[in-house]
C-alpha cells in the first residue's frame, strides 16, 4: 500500500515552554489560548500574553509548525470587547487559525477578519452534517473539531458528507456530555466552563482526611469521591465522580478514565479525518513532550502502513486507564 | 445622561410578560400526557405551550403517538402551540425526522440544535434553550436567521438577560422560570447505565421516573437528577420572586417546565404575581406546597451556583 499523508497532529500548550516542547517533539500544530476568560482552559498561571503569542508563532513558523488560537468560550452579554480584541490580536500575531464556538463571535470574525482562517471548536458541539454545513456556509469555517459523542462509524459518514476538514480528539480528558452544552460545573461552583473557561476549577477542590484514613474529595462542598487510605484520590472532575442512586454507589456518568484512540488511528485515516487533537493545555511540559512524541511515532507509522508502536502513555492517563470513548458504540 | 430619542423609543415595552409551558422533558405514558395537556388546555393560564420530544430520539414514536390529539386539544383551549425539536442530533435517522417535522408542520418551531436553525433559515421560528445564546451578538445573528424569540440557556444570569433585553435585536426573550433545569446532554444514556443496560436495549427505564431519578453524593446529599441522556438539576428552579424584575426588563415569556405536580396551580401563581395580584413572598410560600420532591433554587439568576436559593430583591 502506498504511503499516505500522516494525520495532522494538533497539540496543546499552556506556556511558551510547552509550545517549544510540542514543536520539538513533532507537533504539526500547537493550539494555545490567551491569558483570560476567552479560552476554555482559563486556569491560573496558564496561557499566553499577546507578545508571547507573537513569539510563539514566530518560533513555530521557523520550525515548520503552525499555531491555532482557541477563543472558544461564549462572550459575556454586555461586554463582548474582550473576545473581539482576542480575535484581532490572534490575527496580528500571525496565528494560522482561530478556534471559535459562539455564533455571534463567528459572525463578527467572518465579517471583520475575513482572511483569518476559522475552525469550529468542539465547544459548539456540531454533531451532524446539517449543523456543520451551516457553519461552513454562514462563516466559511474550514475545519470542525468533532464532539467526543460520535462513534467511529458516525465520524466516517459525517466526514464524507461535509465540505470541511474534521479534527478528532485523540488523547486526554474525556467529556462525556455534549461539549459546550453542559452546565454541571456551573451549577456546582457558580463558574461556567462556557463563560469563564474552566470546568471543575482547582480553587473549589478540597481533599480531606477522615477518621480511619478515608480520603474525601470535594468540589465546592459536594463530595465527589471517597477512597480508602493508601489509594490515590483522583482530581474531582465532576462527571467522573462517584455518586449514589437509590443507595447504590457508582460512577454514574463515567469512570475516571482518559481518552486514547491510538489503536484506532488507521480507522480514523480511513474515515477521512484530517487531524488528531491532543487535550491538555493545562498539563505539564513533560506530558506534552511524551504524548506528542508518542503520537508523532504512531501517525507516522500508520502513514507508512506499519504497525502502531505499543502504548507508552499509561502514566499520563487518569488512573492509568483509557477508553476509546464514544468511538466505540458499546460506550453509549 | 439622557439616552438618545431612538433609544428611549426602543426601551422594553412594558406590556405584560406571558407564560409558556416548555416541552415535556420526561418519558410519561400516553394516557398521562393526554390527561396532563387536557388540564393545561382548560385550566392553566399559559399563553404558549411547547410540545414534542427534545431529549431522546428513541422516545419519538411513543411521544408522537398522542401529539396530534394533544395539539388539537391545546388549540381548542386557546393556546398557541409550538413544536420543539430534538436537542442532540447525531445520525441520519434523527436528521430525517427533523426535516420531515419541519417540512410538514405549519406550527411555529422551536429549534434546539443548529441543524434545525439551518433548516428554518428565513422562516420565523424560536431559538430554543439548547442553542447557546449567551450574548447580544448571537441574539442578533439568530434574529437575522428568522428567530423571533430566544429561550435562554439554564445558566444565564440576570445581568446577561438585562443586557440582551436592552440590545434592540428585535428578538424577544424567554427565561426558564420554573422546574428542574436542563444541565447537560449526552449520547450515552445514564438511566440505562444505572440499570445495567445499554442505550440500544434500554427498555425505556427512564419512564419509571416522572420527574427524573435522584442522584445523591456519597454523603446522601441530593445532587442531580437523571432523565435518560439528559442530566437535570436536583433543585427546582423558581424565579417567582424575580418575575416582576424580569417583566420590567422586558422579558416576553417566562417558561415553566412540566412536572408531575399541579401545573395549572403553579401557572396561576406566576400569573397572579406578574399581574400584581399576589405578593411574591406569599406566592413563593404557596408554591412550596405544590412541589414536594426537591428544594427550590434561583442561583443562576443571581450569577451564583445554580443550586443556591438567594433571598432578596434583584438589583442590577
Amino acid at each position: 500500500m502506498a504511503i499516505t499523508t500522516p494525520l495532522e497532529l494538533v497539540c496543546p500548550a499552556g506556556t511558551p515552554a510547552a509550545l517549544r516542547a510540542a514543536v520539538e517533539a513533532g507537533a504539526d500544530v500547537v493550539y494555545v489560548g490567551f491569558r483570560d476568560e476567552t479560552n476554555a482552559r482559563n486556569f491560573p498561571g496558564l496561557n499566553f500574553s499577546p507578545t508571547e503569542l507573537a513569539e510563539g508563532v514566530a518560533f513555530a513558523h521557523r520550525h515548520g509548525a503552525r499555531i491555532y488560537v482557541a477563543i472558544n468560550t461564549y462572550p459575556t452579554a454586555g461586554r463582548p470587547e474582550a473576545w473581539h480584541t482576542a480575535v484581532a490580536r490572534a490575527e496580528d500575531a500571525g496565528a494560522d487559525a482561530v478556534i471559535l464556538a459562539d455564533l455571534g463571535l463567528l459572525a463578527h470574525t467572518a465579517h471583520r477578519h475575513p482572511a483569518l482562517r476559522r475552525h469550529l471548536s468542539v465547544q459548539a458541539s456540531a454533531s451532524n452534517p446539517l449543523s456543520i454545513r451551516f457553519y461552513a456556509e454562514q462563516f466559511d469555517v474550514r475545519r470542525i473539531v468533532l464532539p467526543r459523542v460520535l462513534t467511529l462509524e458516525e465520524i466516517g459518514r459525517l466526514t464524507r458528507q461535509i465540505p470541511v476538514e474534521t479534527e478528532v480528539f485523540a488523547f486526554g480528558g474525556l467529556c462525556v456530555m455534549a461539549e459546550g452544552r453542559c452546565a454541571l460545573s456551573s451549577y456546582v461552583t457558580g463558574q461556567s466552563p462556557n463563560l469563564n473557561g474552566a470546568c471543575s476549577p482547582a480553587e473549589f477542590v478540597r481533599y480531606d482526611q477522615e477518621d480511619g484514613g478515608t480520603q474525601v474529595t470535594r468540589l465546592a462542598g459536594f463530595t465527589l469521591d471517597r477512597v480508602p487510605d493508601g489509594l490515590p484520590a483522583g482530581y474531582p472532575t465532576l462527571c467522573k465522580g462517584r455518586f449514589q442512586i437509590a443507595g447504590r454507589a457508582a460512577h454514574v456518568f463515567e469512570d475516571p478514565v482518559s481518552l486514547d484512540v491510538t489503536g484506532m488511528i488507521p480507522d480514523l485515516v480511513a474515515a477521512g479525518v484530517k487531524a488528531l487533537k491532543i487535550e491538555g493545555r493545562q498539563r505539564s511540559r513533560a506530558y506534552v513532550t511524551s504524548v506528542v512524541a508518542a503520537f508523532r511515532a504512531a501517525v507516522d507509522a500508520v502513514a507508512r502502513n506499519q504497525i502502531v508502536p505499543p502504548g507508552t502513555l499509561a502514566t499520563f492517563t487518569e488512573g492509568g486507564r483509557t477508553t476509546a470513548g464514544a468511538l466505540s458504540r458499546r460506550w453509549k | 445622561m439622557t439616552p438618545p430619542r431612538w433609544n428611549r423609543l426602543a426601551m422594553p415595552n412594558p406590556t405584560t410578560t406571558q407564560l409558556s409551558l416548555g416541552p415535556l422533558l420526561f418519558n410519561w405514558p400516553p394516557e398521562r400526557r393526554v390527561d396532563f395537556y387536557r388540564r393545561i388546555a382548560d385550566e392553566a393560564p399559559v399563553d404558549t405551550v411547547y410540545v414534542g420530544e427534545v431529549v431522546c430520539a428513541k422516545r419519538l414514536p411513543l411521544a408522537e403517538s398522542t401529539l396530534a390529539e394533544v395539539i388539537d386539544r391545546l388549540q381548542r383551549g386557546g393556546k398557541t402551540v409550538v413544536l420543539s425539536t430534538l436537542s442532540l442530533i447525531m445520525d441520519e435517522r434523527e436528521l430525517n425526522h427533523l426535516k420531515a417535522l419541519i417540512d410538514s408542520s405549519d406550527l411555529m418551531i422551536e429549534a434546539n440544535d443548529v441543524s434545525a436553525m439551518h433548516l428554518l433559515d428565513g422562516r420565523p421560528h424560536i431559538a430554543g434553550p439548547f442553542i447557546n445564546i449567551y450574548n447580544e451578538g448571537t441574539l442578533a445573528f439568530a434574529g437575522r436567521q428568522g428567530a423571533v424569540r430566544a429561550v435562554l440557556t439554564s445558566e444565564v444570569n440576570g445581568h446577561a438577560i438585562a443586557a440582551m433585553a436592552r440590545s434592540n435585536t428585535g428578538v424577544t426573550l424567554e427565561v426558564q422560570a420554573f422546574g428542574r433545569l436542563p444541565l447537560a446532554l449526552s449520547s450515552r444514556c445514564y438511566h440505562a447505565r444505572h440499570h445495567g443496560l445499554h442505550r440500544d436495549g434500554c427498555q425505556f427505564v427512564c419512564g419509571n421516573d416522572p420527574d427524573g431519578l435522584t442522584i445523591e453524593t456519597l454523603d446522601g446529599q441530593p445532587f442531580l437528577a437523571l432523565n435518560g441522556t439528559q442530566t437535570l438539576s436536583h433543585t427546582v428552579c423558581s424565579l417567582l420572586e424575580q418575575a416582576g424584575a424580569l417583566q420590567n426588563m422586558g422579558v416576553s415569556h417566562l417558561r415553566l417546565w412540566p412536572h408531575d405536580v399541579d401545573m395549572p396551580a403553579v401557572a396561576t401563581l406566576f400569573r397572579t404575581v406578574l399581574d400584581g395580584r399576589t405578593e411574591p413572598a406569599d406566592a413563593a410560600e404557596q408554591l412550596s406546597s405544590f412541589v414536594g420532591f426537591a428544594a427550590f433554587a434561583n442561583g443562576f439568576f443571581f450569577a451564583r451556583e445554580g443550586h443556591r436559593f438567594v433571598h432578596g430583591p434583584w438589583a442590577e
